[in-house]
C-alpha cells in the first residue's frame, strides 16, 4: 500500500491572541504516515492537537514547521492547493455550518460545480454520492428539515461528489445522537471497505475506534500512542494517565483481570467481550453445578 | 415525596392546520418530585425538547396542563415571567447565547432582570460561578476569550444565579470531550447535593444518565415509555433496544452473557456491578 498522507516533524502554533500572550504550540513534532485505503482513528482530549492535525491534511492550516505531503504533494506549494483539496475532503463537527444550498442535491453539487465539472458528469456524481450515503430519496428535500445524522450524510455526499481519495472527519459525530452517530459511522465504514477511500476519523468516542485499522492517540501536540485498536486499548493505565477513558468493555476486562481472571484486554467489542467472559466464567459456572 | 411539577395529559401539536401537522408530545403525564435528580432520555424526535420548553412556559400546551407547586402555570398568563425565574432552563449549546462584555455581567443578567442589586446580586454571581466550576479570575474576562467548555459553564452559571427551584439542562455535555463531560457533571451533581434543588438532566447518552440520576423517564414517540430508578429501567433493556434506544455498554455485555446462559441479574448496569456479579459466579474459587 502506498502512502496517502505523510507528515514530517510537523509543528503548528496558533498566533497569540493578545500582545502579552505566547503563541500556543498545538502540534509539536508529529511524524506519521497514513496508508492509502486505511481507516485511522485519531483520539485525544480537547487541546491535544487532534483537530489541528486534521486541518493540516488538506491545507486548511499550513505547517509552522516541518512538512505535510498529500499523495506526495507538499501542502505549502500554493500551485498544488486545488489538487490537494480535491484529493482530501473534510467533514466538520456542526452539520448546520456546512450546508450551503436550499435543496439537498444542489448542496451536493456545490463542490463539483466549483471544480468546473461538466453538467452531465455532475448529475452522475450527485446521484452516485447520494446513493452511497443512502440519501437518494431526499435529493429534492430541504436540508434544514433533516436530522443531524442525515445532514452529516449530506455533507459527506458533498465531499464524495469531488471524488476524493481520502476523507477526514473532524469530530463529525460529536453533535449527533446515537442513531445519527451510527448512521454516519456505518456510512464511512462502507466507503472505506467498498470504495477504498482512505478515512481519517477524529473523535473522542472510544467505541467508534472498534473497527479501525489503526488508532493514533494525541496528547500535548504529539503522538502518544499508535497501533491497532486492541493494542492501544489494552494499555489501560497509559490511556488513563493521558486523561482518556477506555471503553467499558475493556474497563470490565481490566477489573476482572485485577481480580485474578485470565482474560485478554483485546476483546473490545460487546460481542468479543461477552465471548471471552462466557468462555472463562461459563466453565467455572458449570464446575459449580 | 411530593411533586414540584406535575404534567397532566400534555399535548403539543406543531403546524396545526398545515400538511406538516405533527404532535411532538401527546397525552403525556409525568411528575417531577421536589429535590430529585431526574434524567430525561429519548432519541431525537422523541419529544424531549418540546416537553422541557413547557416546564417554564416557553411553549404553551395545545392540550393538557403543567402544574408548578399545584398551580397551572398558564392560569394567569401575565404571571408566566415569574415561572421562568422558578424553573431555569439551560438550552443546548448555551454558549451561543453569551453576549455581555464580562463573564460577571453575563452571569448577573438573569438575577438583574429579577430586580436584584448590590450585595445579593454579587453573592449570587459568585455562588453561581463556584457551582459551575468557574475560577474567580475569569469573572472580569470577556466570555468570548474563554474556551468552549468554560463558555458553557458561564451560560449554566447564568441560570443557576437566578436560584431556580428547578434547574433543567438540555444536553449540557454535548460536544465536550470525556474529561470535560465528567467535570461538568461533577459540578452539577455537587450543585444538586448542596442546594437540594430539583435537577432535570436531558441526555441521549444512557451511560451519562445511568451514572448521575436518581430516576429516569424514557421518552419514545411523544409518550413516556417507562420511568423508574436506573436499575428498574435498565432491567428492561430489551424493551429499550426494541424502542431504538441506546443502553449502556455494560448492559449490552450483560445481555449477551445472559443469552449465553450465564445467570446475570438483568438490573446490572455499571462495570463495578457486573464485575461483582461475575465474581459471585466464581464462588468456591473455581479457576478462571
Amino acid at each position: 500500500m502506498s502512502t496517502m498522507l505523510r507528515t514530517e516533524n510537523l509543528t503548528y502554533s496558533y498566533p497569540a491572541g493578545e500582545e502579552n500572550e505566547q503563541p500556543t504550540l498545538a502540534l509539536d513534532g508529529v511524524t506519521l504516515a497514513i496508508k492509502r485505503g486505511s481507516f485511522t482513528v485519531i483520539l485525544g482530549h480537547n487541546g491535544s492537537g487532534k483537530s489541528t492535525l486534521a486541518k493540516t491534511f488538506n491545507a486548511v492550516l499550513l505547517p509552522s514547521g516541518g512538512r505535510v505531503y498529500v499523495d506526495g504533494m507538499d501542502t505549502t506549494d500554493e500551485k498544488l492547493l486545488l489538487e490537494i483539496r480535491r484529493r482530501v475532503g473534510m467533514v466538520f463537527q456542526n452539520p448546520d455550518n456546512q450546508i450551503v444550498a436550499n435543496v439537498v442535491e444542489e448542496d451536493v453539487a456545490f463542490a463539483p460545480e466549483n471544480l468546473g465539472v461538466p453538467t452531465d458528469e455532475i448529475r452522475r456524481r450527485v446521484d452516485d454520492a447520494l446513493r452511497t450515503v443512502g440519501m437518494e430519496k431526499f435529493a429534492k428535500h430541504a436540508p434544514h428539515l433533516l436530522s443531524g445524522g442525515q445532514k452529516q450524510r449530506i455533507a459527506i455526499a458533498g465531499v464524495l461528489a469531488m471524488r476524493p481519495q481520502c476523507i477526514v472527519l473532524d469530530e463529525a459525530t460529536a453533535m449527533l445522537d446515537p442513531i445519527g452517530r451510527s448512521e454516519v459511522i456505518s456510512t464511512i465504514e462502507r466507503l472505506n471497505r467498498d470504495e477504498g477511500i482512505t478515512v481519517v476519523l477524529i473523535t473522542h468516542h472510544m467505541n467508534e475506534a472498534e473497527h479501525a485499522d489503526r488508532v493514533i492517540v494525541m496528547n500535548e501536540g504529539r503522538v502518544a500512542m499508535d497501533g491497532a485498536p486492541r493494542e492501544v486499548f489494552a494499555q489501560v493505565e497509559k490511556l488513563k494517565s493521558i486523561g482518556l477513558t477506555v471503553p467499558d468493555t475493556v474497563e470490565l476486562l481490566y477489573e476482572l483481570r485485577g481480580a485474578g481472571c485470565d482474560l485478554p484486554l483485546t476483546a473490545i467489542t460487546v460481542d468479543e467481550c461477552a465471548d471471552a467472559i462466557a468462555k472463562c466464567f461459563g466453565k467455572s459456572a458449570k464446575e459449580d453445578d | 415525596m411530593n411533586e414540584i411539577i406535575r404534567i397532566e395529559n400534555l399535548t403539543h401539536t406543531y403546524g396545526e392546520g398545515t400538511p406538516f401537522r405533527r404532535s411532538a408530545v401527546e397525552n403525556l403525564s409525568l411528575d417531577i418530585y421536589r429535590g430529585e435528580f431526574l434524567g430525561l432520555i429519548g432519541h431525537t424526535g422523541s419529544g424531549k425538547s418540546t416537553l422541557i420548553q413547557h416546564l417554564n412556559g416557553l411553549l404553551k400546551p395545545t392540550g393538557g396542563r403543567v402544574l408548578l407547586d399545584g398551580e397551572d402555570i398558564w392560569a394567569d398568563p401575565k404571571k408566566i415571567r415569574g415561572v421562568r425565574f422558578r424553573v431555569g432552563l439551560v438550552f443546548q449549546y448555551p454558549e451561543y447565547q453569551l453576549f455581555e462584555e464580562t463573564v460577571y455581567r453575563d452571569i448577573a443578567f438573569g438575577p438583574t432582570n429579577m430586580g436584584l442589586t448590590g450585595a445579593e446580586l454579587d453573592r449570587r454571581v459568585h455562588d453561581a460561578a463556584r457551582f459551575a466550576g468557574l475560577d474567580e479570575s475569569l469573572l472580569q474576562k470577556s466570555p468570548f476569550a474563554l474556551s468552549g467548555g468554560q463558555k458553557r459553564r458561564v451560560a449554566i452559571a447564568g441560570v443557576i444565579a437566578m436560584e431556580p427551584e428547578v434547574l433543567v439542562l438540555d444536553e449540557p455535555s454535548a460536544g465536550l470531550d470525556p474529561r470535560g463531560r465528567e467535570e461538568l457533571l461533577a459540578h452539577i451533581r455537587a450543585y444538586h447535593r448542596e442546594r437540594g434543588n430539583t435537577v432535570v438532566l436531558v441526555s441521549h447518552s444512557m451511560d451519562e444518565i445511568a451514572q448521575n440520576v436518581d430516576r429516569i423517564a424514557v421518552l419514545s414517540d411523544a409518550h413516556v415509555l417507562m420511568s423508574g430508578t436506573p436499575r428498574e429501567v435498565f432491567a428492561r433493556a430489551d424493551e429499550l433496544v426494541a424502542a431504538g434506544l441506546d443502553v449502556p455498554q455494560v448492559t449490552r455485555v450483560a445481555m449477551a452473557l445472559r443469552a449465553k446462559g450465564l445467570p446475570i441479574d438483568p438490573a446490572v448496569y455499571t462495570v463495578a456491578e457486573l464485575k461483582a456479579a461475575l465474581l459471585a459466579l466464581r464462588k468456591g474459587g473455581a479457576v478462571c
